[in-house]
C-alpha cells in the first residue's frame, strides 16, 4: 500500500503521533478561544514565545522550553487583567504588547547576526519530534482533558455573559486565568512543531469552521475534533508527497474545510 | 365510542376543540404540580434584602451615594430613572461586580437573624451571535450544574430542565438554538436560569428593545405571578413607565441617589419625578 510507505520511516511515525495529539488538543481548545472572542489573544500569545526563547538564550538557560512556558504564562495573564481592564479598547493594547514582544526577542535573538539559527521556529518542523516529546504532549492532553470535565460549564458561562456566571457563583477570575494558563502551556509546548506563524490557524479555524454547521455544544466539539484530526492528518501526507511542510499544508487543508463549511451554510441554512 | 358520538363530538371540529380544550386543562394540573415541586414558602413577608448608606465611585467620579432602600420579600420593586442616572451600577454593586462603600445584606425580621443572600440575576443581553452552536438545554445546563455540556446529553438532566423551563412557559424551546429566540423567549429561558435554585433577591435588567408590547406585558404577568408564589424580593430597571405604574408595588426614582420611592402613583406624581421626565405620569 503506497499510503503507508511513508510509515516506514521512524520520524513520519513521530510525526504522525504528533499530529494525532496536537489536533484533537487544538481542536477542543479552539472551541472556547473561538467563544470567548480569543483570536487576537491567541495570536498574540504565539508570538511571545520569541521572546521567551531569546529569554532563554540571554540567560542561558539550556532548556529554552522553559524559559518560553514561563513567559507566555506571564504575557497571557498580563493580557487577561488587561482584556478586563476596558480602559483602552482591549485589541489595541494586545497588539501594542504582542508587537513589543515579538521586537524584543527578535532584537535578543538577532545579536551578532544569528538569527538563521531560529528562524526554524517561524514554520516549525514536526518530522524533528521526539518520543520523549510526544509524551510530554500526551501529557498535556490528559490535563486538559480533565480540566475540560472540570471547568467547561463555567468557561462556556463566562463567554456568554460574565456577570450571570459570577451570580450563579462561577469563581470567574479563577477559571479565565486557569484556561490562559493552559492555552499558553500548549501553544509553547507545539509551537515548535507548528510554527508561530500559523499556530493561530490551528486554534481557530477548526473551531471556526465547525462552528458554521453546528447547532449545539456536543456537535461543535464533534466537529471540531474531526475537522482538526482530518486536517493533520491530510496535510501531513500530502506534505510528503508535495515536499512542501507540514505546517502550511494542515492550514491550507483546514482552511478549505472552513470555506467548504461556511457555504454549506449558506446554501443549506443549517 | 357512543359517548364521543354526542351533539358535541358530531362534526370533526367539535372534537378538536373539546380535545384541545382536555389538553389546556391537563397543562394547566401540570403546571400547578410544577409550581408545588419548585416552591418551599410563599412570601412571608419577613424578609429583606437592606442596602444602606450604598456609595459608588469610579475614579474622582461619585456614581451613587446615599442610597438606602429596604426591598420586602414578595414586593416588585422597579428602579427607573434616566440614563446615567446609576441604575445598572446599583444592580452591579448588589451582584458585587464593582467595588462599594455601605452595606447590602440579606436579613430575616422575624428573629434579626443576617442569612445569606442568593441573587438570581436576568442580564439584558448575552453575549451570543445569530449561529453560535449552543442550544438552550447547553444554556441552562452549563450555567446551573456541573455536568459538562460537551459531552452526551444526560436524559435525566434533559427532563429536569425541560420542566423548568416550563414553569415559564419555556418547554418546547429547549432544542431550540439560542441565537434564534426572540426577545421575549430568551427573557424566559434567562429567567429560569435565574431562578434555578430559587433565590432570594431576583435581579432583573429589562432590555431596552426587542421585545414588543405583548411580550412585555406578559413579562411583566410572570414576575407577578413569581412574586406571589416564591419567597422572593424582585428589583426591576425598567424602561417602561406604563407597565411600571401599572404592576410596581414599589417604585425607585434613582439619579445619582434615591431622588422619590414608594407606590408608583406617589412616586410618577411627584415633582421630583416631574423634573426628571419632564411630566408627572399622575
Amino acid at each position: 500500500m503506497q499510503l503507508f510507505e511513508l510509515l516506514q520511516y521512524d520520524f513520519m511515525k513521530n510525526a504522525l503521533l504528533a499530529v494525532l495529539i496536537i489536533t484533537p488538543l487544538f481542536g477542543i481548545l479552539g472551541t472556547l478561544i473561538v467563544n470567548h472572542r480569543m483570536a487576537f489573544f491567541s495570536d498574540a500569545l504565539g508570538h511571545s514565545a520569541f521572546t521567551g526563547m531569546a529569554i532563554g538564550v540571554l540567560f542561558g538557560i539550556g532548556n529554552t522550553s522553559l524559559s518560553m512556558i514561563l513567559f507566555a504564562v506571564a504575557f497571557a495573564l498580563l493580557l487577561n487583567y488587561i482584556r478586563h481592564k476596558n480602559v483602552v479598547s482591549s485589541d489595541t493594547v494586545i497588539s501594542v504588547f504582542s508587537s513589543l514582544s515579538v521586537a524584543v526577542g527578535l532584537a535578543i535573538l538577532s545579536r551578532n547576526g544569528n538569527f538563521s539559527k531560529y528562524s526554524a521556529l517561524l514554520v516549525g518542523d514536526i518530522l524533528s519530534i521526539t518520543r520523549k516529546e510526544i509524551i510530554s504532549l500526551l501529557v498535556i492532553l490528559v490535563i486538559t482533558l480533565v480540566f475540560w470535565y472540570a471547568a467547561y460549564n463555567g468557561l462556556h458561562s463566562i463567554g456568554i455573559n460574565s456577570s450571570l456566571a459570577k451570580s450563579k457563583g462561577i469563581p470567574v477570575t479563577l477559571l479565565d486565568n486557569a484556561f490562559v494558563v493552559l492555552v499558553a502551556v500548549i501553544v509553547m509546548l507545539s509551537v515548535r512543531w507548528v510554527g508561530i506563524l500559523i499556530i493561530n490557524a490551528l486554534l481557530i479555524l477548526p473551531a471556526a469552521a465547525a462552528r458554521n454547521i453546528a447547532s449545539d455544544n456536543r456537535e461543535y466539539h464533534l466537529f471540531s475534533v474531526m475537522i482538526s484530526v482530518f486536517s493533520g492528518v491530510l496535510g501531513l501526507v500530502l506534505s510528503y508527497y508535495l515536499n512542501v511542510a507540514a505546517g502550511p499544508m494542515l492550514v491550507l487543508v483546514a482552511s478549505i474545510i472552513f470555506f467548504v463549511t461556511f457555504l454549506a451554510r449558506k446554501l443549506f441554512h443549517i | 365510542m357512543e359517548k364521543k358520538a354526542g351533539p358535541a363530538g358530531k362534526s370533526s371540529q367539535g372534537i378538536r376543540i373539546k380535545g384541545r380544550f382536555v389538553e389546556e386543562e391537563k397543562q394547566a394540573v401540570y403546571k400547578k404540580s410544577i409550581y408545588k415541586k419548585l416552591i418551599k414558602t410563599k412570601p412571608c413577608g419577613f424578609h429583606r434584602v437592606a442596602i444602606e448608606n450604598l456609595k459608588v465611585q469610579a475614579g474622582s467620579t461619585t456614581i451613587l451615594e446615599n442610597v438606602s432602600l429596604s426591598i420586602a420579600c414578595g414586593a416588585l420593586t422597579v428602579i427607573i430613572g434616566k440614563n446615567g442616572a446609576g441604575k445598572s451600577t446599583l444592580i452591579k454593586s448588589i451582584l458585587k461586580e464593582v467595588p462599594y462603600e455601605g452595606l447590602i445584606e440579606f436579613r430575616d425580621l422575624k428573629d434579626n437573624s443576617i442569612g445569606n443572600l442568593r441573587v438570581g440575576y436576568v442580564p439584558q443581553n448575552l453575549n451570543i451571535e445569530k449561529n453560535a452552536p449552543v442550544s438552550v438545554y447547553d444554556l441552562v445546563a452549563a450555567y446551573t450544574t456541573n455536568v459538562p455540556v460537551f459531552l452526551h446529553k444526560s436524559k435525566k438532566l434533559y427532563a429536569e430542565i425541560k420542566e423548568r423551563l416550563q414553569v415559564f412557559d419555556g418547554g418546547e424551546l429547549i432544542d431550540k438554538q439560542v441565537g434564534d429566540l426572540s426577545g421575549g423567549e430568551l427573557q424566559r429561558v434567562l429567567l429560569t436560569i435565574a431562578c434555578t435554585p430559587v433565590p432570594n433577591l431576583l435581579i432583573l435588567d429589562e432590555p431596552v428593545s426587542g421585545i414588543d408590547r405583548n411580550g412585555r406585558k406578559l413579562f411583566y404577568k410572570i414576575l407577578n405571578d413569581l412574586k406571589q408564589q416564591y419567597d422572593l424580593s424582585v428589583i426591576l430597571v425598567s424602561h417602561d413607565l406604563e407597565l411600571t405604574a401599572e404592576y410596581a408595588d414599589n417604585v425607585v426614582l434613582l439619579d445619582r441617589t434615591v431622588l422619590k420611592e414608594g407606590p408608583a402613583c406617589e412616586v410618577m406624581g411627584s415633582k421630583e419625578f416631574k423634573e426628571v421626565f419632564g411630566y408627572a405620569a399622575f
